[in-house]
Protein backbone atom coordinates (compact mmCIF):
# COMPACT_ATOMS: atom_id res chain seq x y z
CA UNK A 1 0.00 0.00 0.00
CA UNK A 2 1.27 3.42 -0.92
CA UNK A 3 2.14 5.74 1.95
CA UNK A 4 -0.43 8.33 2.96
CA UNK A 5 -0.33 11.26 5.34
CA UNK A 6 -2.94 13.67 6.72
CA UNK A 7 -2.15 17.36 7.22
CA UNK A 8 -4.57 19.80 8.77
CA UNK A 9 -4.96 23.57 8.73
CA UNK A 10 -4.83 25.07 12.21
CA UNK A 11 -4.87 28.77 11.37
CA UNK A 12 -5.07 30.91 8.25
CA UNK A 13 -3.81 34.17 9.69
CA UNK A 14 -2.39 35.59 12.89
CA UNK A 15 -5.79 36.50 14.32
CA UNK A 16 -7.57 33.27 13.38
CA UNK A 17 -9.93 31.32 15.65
CA UNK A 18 -8.39 28.73 17.95
CA UNK A 19 -11.23 26.27 18.67
CA UNK A 20 -11.46 24.76 15.14
CA UNK A 21 -7.83 23.63 15.41
CA UNK A 22 -8.48 21.94 18.76
CA UNK A 23 -11.42 19.98 17.31
CA UNK A 24 -9.37 19.02 14.25
CA UNK A 25 -6.48 17.66 16.34
CA UNK A 26 -8.80 15.83 18.72
CA UNK A 27 -10.99 14.22 16.07
CA UNK A 28 -9.31 14.10 12.66
CA UNK A 29 -6.31 11.85 13.34
CA UNK A 30 -3.83 14.31 11.87
CA UNK A 31 -0.16 13.59 11.29
CA UNK A 32 0.58 17.33 11.23
CA UNK A 33 -1.25 20.53 11.98
CA UNK A 34 0.03 23.74 10.42
CA UNK A 35 -0.57 27.22 11.81
CA UNK A 36 0.07 29.80 9.11
CA UNK A 37 0.18 33.11 10.92
CA UNK A 38 2.25 35.49 8.80
CA UNK A 39 0.91 38.01 6.34
CA UNK A 40 3.06 40.20 4.10
CA UNK A 41 3.40 42.88 6.70
CA UNK A 42 3.21 40.78 9.91
CA UNK A 43 6.97 40.21 10.03
CA UNK A 44 7.71 43.90 9.55
CA UNK A 45 5.20 44.79 12.27
CA UNK A 46 6.86 42.17 14.50
CA UNK A 47 10.23 43.79 13.85
CA UNK A 48 8.90 47.12 15.16
CA UNK A 49 7.70 45.39 18.35
CA UNK A 50 11.08 43.67 18.69
CA UNK A 51 12.92 46.98 18.33
CA UNK A 52 11.11 48.33 21.39
CA UNK A 53 11.24 44.99 23.29
CA UNK A 54 13.98 42.46 22.33
CA UNK A 55 11.88 39.57 23.75
CA UNK A 56 8.89 40.40 21.50
CA UNK A 57 8.32 40.22 17.75
CA UNK A 58 6.57 36.84 17.47
CA UNK A 59 2.83 36.23 17.12
CA UNK A 60 1.12 37.63 20.24
CA UNK A 61 -1.43 34.76 20.13
CA UNK A 62 1.23 32.04 20.07
CA UNK A 63 1.00 31.16 23.77
CA UNK A 64 -2.81 30.96 23.68
CA UNK A 65 -2.74 28.74 20.58
CA UNK A 66 -0.10 26.37 21.94
CA UNK A 67 -1.79 26.11 25.33
CA UNK A 68 -5.07 25.16 23.66
CA UNK A 69 -3.69 22.74 21.09
CA UNK A 70 -0.50 21.13 22.45
CA UNK A 71 -2.13 18.67 24.89
CA UNK A 72 -4.35 17.34 22.10
CA UNK A 73 -1.35 17.17 19.75
CA UNK A 74 0.60 15.08 22.25
CA UNK A 75 -2.30 12.61 22.77
CA UNK A 76 -2.95 12.31 19.06
CA UNK A 77 0.71 12.14 18.03
CA UNK A 78 0.24 15.17 15.81
CA UNK A 79 3.22 17.31 14.89
CA UNK A 80 2.70 21.06 15.13
CA UNK A 81 4.27 23.36 12.53
CA UNK A 82 3.95 27.14 12.59
CA UNK A 83 5.56 30.29 11.24
CA UNK A 84 4.33 32.21 14.31
CA UNK A 85 7.96 32.97 15.13
CA UNK A 86 7.50 35.99 12.88
CA UNK A 87 10.34 38.45 13.56
CA UNK A 88 11.69 36.52 16.56
CA UNK A 89 11.65 32.73 16.09
CA UNK A 90 14.21 32.23 18.90
CA UNK A 91 11.99 33.98 21.46
CA UNK A 92 8.98 32.08 20.09
CA UNK A 93 10.96 28.87 20.63
CA UNK A 94 11.71 29.81 24.23
CA UNK A 95 8.06 30.62 24.82
CA UNK A 96 7.09 27.27 23.28
CA UNK A 97 9.44 25.53 25.72
CA UNK A 98 7.74 27.27 28.63
CA UNK A 99 4.27 26.28 27.39
CA UNK A 100 5.42 22.67 26.96
CA UNK A 101 6.65 22.66 30.57
CA UNK A 102 3.56 24.35 31.94
CA UNK A 103 1.12 22.05 30.14
CA UNK A 104 3.13 18.90 30.88
CA UNK A 105 3.41 18.12 27.19
CA UNK A 106 7.10 17.18 27.26
CA UNK A 107 9.45 15.75 26.54
CA UNK A 108 9.27 16.77 22.91
CA UNK A 109 11.84 17.80 20.34
CA UNK A 110 11.45 21.42 19.29
CA UNK A 111 12.78 22.68 16.00
CA UNK A 112 13.41 26.39 15.53
CA UNK A 113 14.08 27.71 12.03
CA UNK A 114 15.99 30.95 11.59
CA UNK A 115 17.99 32.51 8.78
CA UNK A 116 15.11 34.37 7.16
CA UNK A 117 16.37 37.68 8.59
CA UNK A 118 18.53 38.89 5.68
CA UNK A 119 18.86 42.59 6.48
CA UNK A 120 22.67 42.46 6.43
CA UNK A 121 22.75 40.51 3.17
CA UNK A 122 20.32 42.96 1.58
CA UNK A 123 22.47 45.92 2.61
CA UNK A 124 25.53 44.28 1.05
CA UNK A 125 23.87 43.05 -2.16
CA UNK A 126 21.74 46.21 -2.53
CA UNK A 127 19.10 44.67 -4.86
CA UNK A 128 16.46 46.66 -6.73
CA UNK A 129 13.21 47.35 -4.88
CA UNK A 130 10.39 45.96 -7.03
CA UNK A 131 7.94 48.79 -6.32
CA UNK A 132 10.37 51.67 -6.98
CA UNK A 133 12.80 50.22 -9.53
CA UNK A 134 15.70 51.68 -7.53
CA UNK A 135 18.30 49.99 -5.33
CA UNK A 136 17.53 49.55 -1.64
CA UNK A 137 20.28 52.05 -0.75
CA UNK A 138 18.56 54.77 -2.82
CA UNK A 139 15.50 54.73 -0.58
CA UNK A 140 14.85 55.08 3.13
CA UNK A 141 16.57 52.69 5.52
CA UNK A 142 14.56 49.44 5.89
CA UNK A 143 13.99 48.27 9.47
CA UNK A 144 13.57 44.67 8.39
CA UNK A 145 14.30 42.32 5.51
CA UNK A 146 12.97 38.78 5.61
CA UNK A 147 13.49 36.21 2.88
CA UNK A 148 10.77 33.68 2.14
CA UNK A 149 12.35 30.37 3.12
CA UNK A 150 11.15 27.16 1.49
CA UNK A 151 10.22 23.68 2.64
CA UNK A 152 13.76 22.38 3.29
CA UNK A 153 14.22 23.62 6.88
CA UNK A 154 10.79 22.27 7.87
CA UNK A 155 11.66 18.85 6.45
CA UNK A 156 15.06 19.00 8.14
CA UNK A 157 13.52 19.73 11.54
CA UNK A 158 11.03 16.86 11.17
CA UNK A 159 13.85 14.53 10.09
CA UNK A 160 15.64 15.43 13.30
CA UNK A 161 12.60 14.20 15.20
CA UNK A 162 10.92 17.53 15.95
CA UNK A 163 7.37 17.29 17.29
CA UNK A 164 7.02 21.07 17.16
CA UNK A 165 8.52 23.29 14.47
CA UNK A 166 8.56 27.07 14.93
CA UNK A 167 9.75 29.27 12.08
CA UNK A 168 9.88 32.87 11.00
CA UNK A 169 9.25 33.81 7.38
CA UNK A 170 8.75 30.44 5.73
CA UNK A 171 6.44 30.70 2.71
CA UNK A 172 2.89 29.64 3.58
CA UNK A 173 2.59 26.57 1.32
CA UNK A 174 6.17 25.52 2.13
CA UNK A 175 5.15 24.77 5.73
CA UNK A 176 2.87 22.06 4.31
CA UNK A 177 5.23 20.90 1.56
CA UNK A 178 7.98 20.41 4.15
CA UNK A 179 5.76 18.00 6.08
CA UNK A 180 4.67 16.14 2.93
CA UNK A 181 8.26 15.67 1.75
CA UNK A 182 9.19 14.25 5.14
CA UNK A 183 6.26 11.86 5.47
CA UNK A 184 6.02 10.70 1.88
CA UNK A 185 9.72 10.56 1.05
CA UNK A 186 9.29 13.13 -1.72
CA UNK A 187 12.32 14.61 -3.46
CA UNK A 188 12.49 18.31 -4.26
CA UNK A 189 11.64 17.82 -7.94
CA UNK A 190 9.15 20.22 -9.52
CA UNK A 191 6.24 17.84 -10.15
CA UNK A 192 5.72 16.64 -6.59
CA UNK A 193 6.61 20.09 -5.27
CA UNK A 194 3.87 21.52 -7.49
CA UNK A 195 1.36 19.06 -6.03
CA UNK A 196 2.48 19.73 -2.46
CA UNK A 197 2.37 23.46 -3.08
CA UNK A 198 -1.20 23.15 -4.32
CA UNK A 199 -2.08 21.29 -1.10
CA UNK A 200 -0.38 23.96 0.98
CA UNK A 201 -1.99 26.77 -0.95
CA UNK A 202 -5.47 25.26 -0.54
CA UNK A 203 -5.00 24.74 3.21
CA UNK A 204 -2.95 27.80 4.17
CA UNK A 205 -5.98 30.03 4.72
CA UNK A 206 -7.74 27.39 6.81
CA UNK A 207 -11.47 28.26 6.88
CA UNK A 208 -11.29 29.93 3.47
CA UNK A 209 -11.40 26.44 1.93
CA UNK A 210 -14.47 25.36 3.86
CA UNK A 211 -16.77 28.30 3.22
CA UNK A 212 -15.15 31.19 5.04
CA UNK A 213 -14.65 34.27 2.84
CA UNK A 214 -16.86 32.40 0.36
CA UNK A 215 -20.25 32.64 2.00
CA UNK A 216 -22.98 34.77 0.47
CA UNK A 217 -26.40 34.04 1.96
CA UNK A 218 -28.07 34.28 -1.47
CA UNK A 219 -25.62 32.91 -4.04
CA UNK A 220 -23.34 30.77 -1.88
CA UNK A 221 -24.96 29.82 1.44
CA UNK A 222 -22.70 28.10 3.98
CA UNK A 223 -24.14 26.33 7.03
CA UNK A 224 -22.69 26.77 10.51
CA UNK A 225 -20.15 29.57 9.97
CA UNK A 226 -20.04 30.22 13.74
CA UNK A 227 -18.60 26.70 14.07
CA UNK A 228 -16.70 26.73 10.79
CA UNK A 229 -14.52 23.64 10.49
CA UNK A 230 -10.97 23.88 9.19
CA UNK A 231 -9.86 21.54 6.38
CA UNK A 232 -7.35 18.73 6.14
CA UNK A 233 -5.79 16.88 3.21
CA UNK A 234 -4.94 13.25 2.69
CA UNK A 235 -1.95 12.98 0.40
CA UNK A 236 -0.37 9.79 -0.94
CA UNK A 237 3.23 9.20 -1.93
CA UNK A 238 2.20 8.97 -5.59
CA UNK A 239 0.64 12.44 -5.41
CA UNK A 240 -3.08 11.78 -4.98
CA UNK A 241 -4.86 14.42 -2.92
CA UNK A 242 -8.20 14.32 -1.13
CA UNK A 243 -9.51 17.25 0.92
CA UNK A 244 -11.88 16.87 3.84
CA UNK A 245 -13.33 18.39 6.99
CA UNK A 246 -15.00 17.07 10.14
CA UNK A 247 -18.64 16.21 9.50
CA UNK A 248 -19.62 17.61 12.90
CA UNK A 249 -18.17 21.06 12.14
CA UNK A 250 -19.88 23.83 10.19
CA UNK A 251 -18.92 24.93 6.72
CA UNK A 252 -18.97 23.31 3.30
CA UNK A 253 -16.26 21.78 1.16
CA UNK A 254 -16.97 21.24 -2.51
CA UNK A 255 -15.73 22.05 -6.01
CA UNK A 256 -16.80 25.68 -5.72
CA UNK A 257 -15.08 26.39 -2.41
CA UNK A 258 -11.94 24.64 -3.66
CA UNK A 259 -11.88 26.46 -7.00
CA UNK A 260 -12.14 29.85 -5.30
CA UNK A 261 -9.39 29.12 -2.82
CA UNK A 262 -7.06 27.67 -5.46
CA UNK A 263 -7.07 31.06 -7.20
CA UNK A 264 -6.85 33.18 -4.05
CA UNK A 265 -3.97 35.66 -4.35
CA UNK A 266 -2.78 33.88 -7.48
CA UNK A 267 -1.76 35.99 -10.47
CA UNK A 268 -0.72 33.75 -13.36
CA UNK A 269 -2.18 30.33 -12.43
CA UNK A 270 0.52 28.63 -14.55
CA UNK A 271 3.37 30.31 -12.65
CA UNK A 272 2.72 30.54 -8.92
CA UNK A 273 6.17 31.28 -7.54
CA UNK A 274 7.31 29.90 -4.20
CA UNK A 275 10.83 29.25 -2.90
CA UNK A 276 10.33 25.56 -3.77
CA UNK A 277 8.88 25.54 -7.26
CA UNK A 278 7.19 27.46 -10.05
CA UNK A 279 3.85 25.82 -9.41
CA UNK A 280 1.44 25.33 -12.28
CA UNK A 281 -2.23 25.27 -11.23
CA UNK A 282 -3.60 25.88 -14.74
CA UNK A 283 -4.61 22.23 -15.21
CA UNK A 284 -6.08 21.63 -11.77
CA UNK A 285 -9.47 19.95 -11.50
CA UNK A 286 -11.64 19.10 -8.49
CA UNK A 287 -13.99 16.12 -8.15
CA UNK A 288 -16.49 15.64 -5.34
CA UNK A 289 -15.94 12.12 -4.00
CA UNK A 290 -18.26 12.23 -0.99
CA UNK A 291 -19.93 14.60 1.43
CA UNK A 292 -17.45 17.44 2.12
CA UNK A 293 -14.79 15.41 0.35
CA UNK A 294 -13.02 16.61 -2.78
CA UNK A 295 -10.25 15.02 -4.84
CA UNK A 296 -7.79 17.48 -6.37
CA UNK A 297 -5.59 16.67 -9.37
CA UNK A 298 -3.70 18.20 -12.24
CA UNK A 299 -1.16 20.33 -10.38
CA UNK A 300 2.44 20.26 -11.47
CA UNK A 301 5.45 22.54 -11.48
CA UNK A 302 8.63 23.73 -13.11
CA UNK A 303 12.05 24.71 -11.84
CA UNK A 304 12.10 26.81 -8.68
CA UNK A 305 13.15 30.48 -8.96
CA UNK A 306 16.87 31.22 -8.61
CA UNK A 307 16.21 34.17 -6.37
CA UNK A 308 14.11 34.39 -3.21
CA UNK A 309 11.52 37.05 -2.55
CA UNK A 310 12.40 39.32 0.36
CA UNK A 311 9.93 41.51 2.21
CA UNK A 312 11.40 44.85 3.23
CA UNK A 313 9.79 46.67 6.14
CA UNK A 314 9.89 50.45 6.60
CA UNK A 315 8.64 52.73 9.29
CA UNK A 316 5.66 54.41 7.69
CA UNK A 317 4.92 57.00 10.32
CA UNK A 318 1.49 57.19 11.87
CA UNK A 319 -2.06 57.19 10.57
CA UNK A 320 -4.71 59.11 12.47
CA UNK A 321 -8.36 58.47 11.84
CA UNK A 322 -11.78 59.76 12.83
CA UNK A 323 -15.32 58.72 11.94
CA UNK A 324 -18.75 60.27 12.48
CA UNK A 325 -22.27 59.35 11.26
CA UNK A 326 -25.02 61.35 9.57
CA UNK A 327 -28.49 59.98 8.76
CA UNK A 328 -31.77 60.89 7.16
CA UNK A 329 -32.51 63.65 4.63
CA UNK A 330 -29.38 65.16 3.03
CA UNK A 331 -27.08 62.95 5.13
CA UNK A 332 -24.56 62.65 2.29
CA UNK A 333 -24.56 66.44 1.78
CA UNK A 334 -23.92 66.98 5.47
CA UNK A 335 -21.18 64.34 5.54
CA UNK A 336 -19.50 65.99 2.54
CA UNK A 337 -19.62 69.36 4.26
CA UNK A 338 -18.14 67.79 7.37
CA UNK A 339 -15.35 66.26 5.30
CA UNK A 340 -14.52 69.63 3.74
CA UNK A 341 -14.37 71.25 7.15
CA UNK A 342 -11.95 68.65 8.51
CA UNK A 343 -9.78 68.81 5.38
CA UNK A 344 -9.57 72.61 5.69
CA UNK A 345 -8.80 72.49 9.41
CA UNK A 346 -6.09 69.85 8.97
CA UNK A 347 -4.48 71.94 6.21
CA UNK A 348 -4.82 75.47 7.55
CA UNK A 349 -4.70 74.99 11.31
CA UNK A 350 -2.43 71.96 11.62
CA UNK A 351 -0.36 72.06 8.43
CA UNK A 352 -1.20 68.54 7.27
CA UNK A 353 -0.98 68.56 3.45
CA UNK A 354 -4.12 67.57 1.52
CA UNK A 355 -2.21 64.80 -0.24
CA UNK A 356 -1.80 63.06 3.12
CA UNK A 357 -5.54 63.14 3.85
CA UNK A 358 -8.16 60.65 2.66
CA UNK A 359 -11.88 61.39 3.05
CA UNK A 360 -14.35 58.54 2.57
CA UNK A 361 -18.13 58.27 2.83
CA UNK A 362 -18.90 54.82 4.19
CA UNK A 363 -22.28 53.62 3.02
CA UNK A 364 -22.16 55.85 -0.03
CA UNK A 365 -19.80 53.87 -2.22
CA UNK A 366 -16.45 54.25 -0.42
CA UNK A 367 -15.66 50.57 -0.69
CA UNK A 368 -16.12 50.79 -4.45
CA UNK A 369 -13.86 53.84 -4.65
CA UNK A 370 -16.74 55.99 -5.90
CA UNK A 371 -17.21 53.81 -8.99
CA UNK A 372 -20.88 53.20 -8.17
CA UNK A 373 -23.38 56.03 -7.72
CA UNK A 374 -24.12 56.48 -4.02
CA UNK A 375 -27.89 56.82 -4.55
CA UNK A 376 -29.75 58.20 -1.56
CA UNK A 377 -28.34 56.46 1.50
CA UNK A 378 -30.33 56.18 4.74
CA UNK A 379 -27.16 56.96 6.63
CA UNK A 380 -23.54 57.65 5.84
CA UNK A 381 -20.41 57.55 7.93
CA UNK A 382 -17.67 60.08 7.27
CA UNK A 383 -14.17 58.66 7.66
CA UNK A 384 -11.10 60.87 7.56
CA UNK A 385 -7.64 59.32 7.68
CA UNK A 386 -4.30 61.12 7.39
CA UNK A 387 -0.62 60.34 7.55
CA UNK A 388 1.41 62.02 10.27
CA UNK A 389 5.01 61.74 11.42
CA UNK A 390 4.16 60.95 15.03
CA UNK A 391 1.39 59.93 17.40
CA UNK A 392 0.71 63.46 18.57
CA UNK A 393 0.08 64.77 15.05
CA UNK A 394 -1.92 61.66 14.11
CA UNK A 395 -4.27 62.26 17.04
CA UNK A 396 -5.21 65.64 15.52
CA UNK A 397 -7.25 63.87 12.83
CA UNK A 398 -9.65 62.15 15.22
CA UNK A 399 -9.79 65.28 17.33
CA UNK A 400 -10.89 67.39 14.37
CA UNK A 401 -13.59 64.85 13.51
CA UNK A 402 -14.87 64.73 17.09
CA UNK A 403 -14.97 68.52 17.26
CA UNK A 404 -17.58 68.42 14.48
CA UNK A 405 -20.08 67.53 17.21
CA UNK A 406 -20.42 71.18 18.20
CA UNK A 407 -18.79 72.94 15.23
CA UNK A 408 -20.04 71.03 12.20
CA UNK A 409 -23.21 70.02 10.35
CA UNK A 410 -26.41 69.04 12.12
CA UNK A 411 -27.03 65.56 13.42
CA UNK A 412 -23.48 64.24 13.59
CA UNK A 413 -23.29 61.27 15.96
CA UNK A 414 -21.19 58.33 17.10
CA UNK A 415 -17.78 59.93 16.56
CA UNK A 416 -14.76 57.71 17.10
CA UNK A 417 -11.06 58.48 16.90
CA UNK A 418 -7.90 56.39 16.69
CA UNK A 419 -4.29 56.29 15.57
CA UNK A 420 -1.83 53.53 14.74
CA UNK A 421 1.76 53.22 13.67
CA UNK A 422 2.14 52.26 10.04
CA UNK A 423 4.53 49.72 8.59
CA UNK A 424 5.14 49.93 4.87
CA UNK A 425 6.37 46.83 3.06
CA UNK A 426 8.19 46.60 -0.23
CA UNK A 427 9.90 43.64 -1.85
CA UNK A 428 13.09 42.68 -3.61
CA UNK A 429 14.79 39.51 -4.81
CA UNK A 430 17.93 37.99 -3.34
CA UNK A 431 20.16 35.25 -4.75
CA UNK A 432 19.24 32.12 -2.81
CA UNK A 433 22.93 31.38 -2.15
CA UNK A 434 22.93 34.43 0.13
CA UNK A 435 20.14 32.99 2.29
CA UNK A 436 21.07 30.22 4.73
CA UNK A 437 18.27 28.66 6.77
CA UNK A 438 19.38 27.41 10.19
CA UNK A 439 17.55 24.59 11.98
CA UNK A 440 18.09 24.13 15.71
CA UNK A 441 16.47 21.12 17.34
CA UNK A 442 16.48 20.70 21.12
CA UNK A 443 14.56 18.59 23.57
CA UNK A 444 12.18 20.48 25.84
CA UNK A 445 10.38 18.96 28.81
CA UNK B 1 -27.73 40.75 -17.16
CA UNK B 2 -24.81 41.25 -14.84
CA UNK B 3 -21.80 39.12 -13.95
CA UNK B 4 -23.58 38.58 -10.61
CA UNK B 5 -26.23 36.53 -12.43
CA UNK B 6 -23.78 33.93 -13.72
CA UNK B 7 -20.63 33.99 -11.58
CA UNK B 8 -18.92 34.46 -8.23
CA UNK B 9 -15.85 36.58 -7.52
CA UNK B 10 -12.99 36.20 -5.05
CA UNK B 11 -10.45 38.90 -4.29
CA UNK B 12 -6.82 38.46 -3.36
CA UNK B 13 -4.06 41.03 -3.07
CA UNK B 14 -0.32 41.20 -3.67
CA UNK B 15 1.20 44.57 -2.96
CA UNK B 16 -0.76 47.18 -4.87
CA UNK B 17 -2.31 44.70 -7.31
CA UNK B 18 -5.84 43.38 -6.86
CA UNK B 19 -6.36 39.84 -8.10
CA UNK B 20 -9.90 38.85 -9.00
CA UNK B 21 -10.92 35.27 -9.73
CA UNK B 22 -14.26 34.99 -11.49
CA UNK B 23 -15.98 31.62 -11.33
CA UNK B 24 -19.04 30.90 -13.48
CA UNK B 25 -21.80 28.78 -12.00
CA UNK B 26 -22.48 26.72 -15.13
CA UNK B 27 -21.36 26.04 -18.70
CA UNK B 28 -23.51 28.80 -20.21
CA UNK B 29 -22.01 31.28 -17.77
CA UNK B 30 -18.51 30.10 -18.67
CA UNK B 31 -19.14 30.63 -22.39
CA UNK B 32 -20.53 34.10 -21.73
CA UNK B 33 -17.65 35.17 -19.49
CA UNK B 34 -15.00 33.76 -21.75
CA UNK B 35 -16.32 35.77 -24.65
CA UNK B 36 -17.35 39.03 -23.00
CA UNK B 37 -15.37 39.45 -19.79
CA UNK B 38 -12.11 40.57 -21.36
CA UNK B 39 -9.28 42.31 -19.57
CA UNK B 40 -10.26 45.51 -21.40
CA UNK B 41 -13.87 45.22 -20.21
CA UNK B 42 -12.72 44.79 -16.61
CA UNK B 43 -10.35 47.73 -16.94
CA UNK B 44 -13.16 49.93 -18.28
CA UNK B 45 -15.45 48.87 -15.43
CA UNK B 46 -12.88 49.80 -12.78
CA UNK B 47 -12.00 53.04 -14.56
CA UNK B 48 -9.59 55.32 -12.69
CA UNK B 49 -9.20 52.77 -9.88
CA UNK B 50 -6.82 50.81 -12.16
CA UNK B 51 -3.50 52.25 -13.33
CA UNK B 52 -2.59 49.93 -16.20
CA UNK B 53 -3.66 47.08 -18.48
CA UNK B 54 -5.62 44.27 -16.83
CA UNK B 55 -4.17 40.81 -17.54
CA UNK B 56 -6.57 37.88 -17.91
CA UNK B 57 -5.78 34.20 -17.39
CA UNK B 58 -7.99 31.18 -18.07
CA UNK B 59 -8.26 28.05 -15.92
CA UNK B 60 -10.60 25.86 -17.99
CA UNK B 61 -10.59 22.85 -15.64
CA UNK B 62 -12.37 24.70 -12.84
CA UNK B 63 -13.49 26.74 -14.88
CA UNK B 64 -12.45 30.28 -13.97
CA UNK B 65 -10.91 33.50 -15.20
CA UNK B 66 -8.26 35.39 -13.23
CA UNK B 67 -7.66 39.13 -13.60
CA UNK B 68 -4.77 41.24 -12.31
CA UNK B 69 -5.73 44.87 -11.65
CA UNK B 70 -2.59 46.99 -11.15
CA UNK B 71 -2.73 49.95 -8.80
CA UNK B 72 -6.25 49.16 -7.61
CA UNK B 73 -5.32 49.16 -3.93
CA UNK B 74 -4.16 52.74 -3.58
CA UNK B 75 -0.70 51.87 -2.31
CA UNK B 76 -1.36 48.35 -1.06
CA UNK B 77 -2.34 47.10 2.37
CA UNK B 78 0.26 49.14 4.19
CA UNK B 79 0.59 52.19 2.02
CA UNK B 80 -3.10 52.95 1.60
CA UNK B 81 -5.25 55.25 3.69
CA UNK B 82 -8.52 53.73 2.50
CA UNK B 83 -10.49 51.59 4.93
CA UNK B 84 -10.46 48.43 2.81
CA UNK B 85 -6.82 48.45 1.72
CA UNK B 86 -7.09 44.80 0.65
CA UNK B 87 -9.82 45.59 -1.88
CA UNK B 88 -11.90 42.72 -0.56
CA UNK B 89 -15.11 44.76 -0.53
CA UNK B 90 -14.09 46.34 -3.83
CA UNK B 91 -14.14 42.90 -5.48
CA UNK B 92 -17.94 42.78 -5.53
CA UNK B 93 -17.94 45.79 -7.87
CA UNK B 94 -17.00 43.36 -10.65
CA UNK B 95 -20.34 41.58 -10.21
CA UNK B 96 -22.14 44.74 -11.36
CA UNK B 97 -20.50 44.65 -14.79
CA UNK B 98 -23.21 44.34 -17.45
CA UNK B 99 -23.07 41.43 -19.89
CA UNK B 100 -24.97 41.08 -23.11
CA UNK B 101 -27.51 38.28 -22.73
CA UNK B 102 -27.73 36.49 -26.09
CA UNK B 103 -29.97 33.70 -24.85
CA UNK B 104 -28.57 30.32 -23.92
CA UNK B 105 -29.59 26.89 -25.26
CA UNK B 106 -32.34 26.77 -22.61
CA UNK B 107 -33.88 29.88 -24.12
CA UNK B 108 -33.02 32.25 -21.30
Amino acid sequence: MTRRTRVGAGAGFAGDRIDPAVRLVEQAGLDHIVFECLGERTVAAGTLRRLSDPAAGYDPLLAARLTAVLPACRSAGTTLITNSGAANPEAAGELTGRVVARTGCGPVRLGVVTGDDVLDAVRRADPVVAETGRPVSAGPEPVSAHAYLGAEPVTEALEAGAGIVVTGRVADPSLYLGALRHDLGWDDGPHLSGIGTMVGHLLECAGQLTGGYFADPVTKPVPGLARLGFPFADVTADGRVELGKLASDGGRLDRRTCAEQLLYEVGDPAAYLTPDVTADFSGVTFRETGPDTVAAGGATGRTRPDRLKVTLGYRGGWVGEGQISYAGPRCLDRARLAGEIVRERLRDVHGIPEDDVEVEFLGAGAAHRGLAAPGDPVEVRLRVAARAPDRERADLVGWEVESLYTNGPAGGGGARAGAHEQVVVRSCLLDRALVRPVVTVTEVR
Amino acid sequence: MRVDDVADVRAGDKGDTLMLAVLPRDEAGWALLREQLTGAAVRRHFGPAVTGPVDRYEVPGLPALVFRLPGALGGGVTGSLTLDGHGKALSYHLLTLELEDRGGPDGR
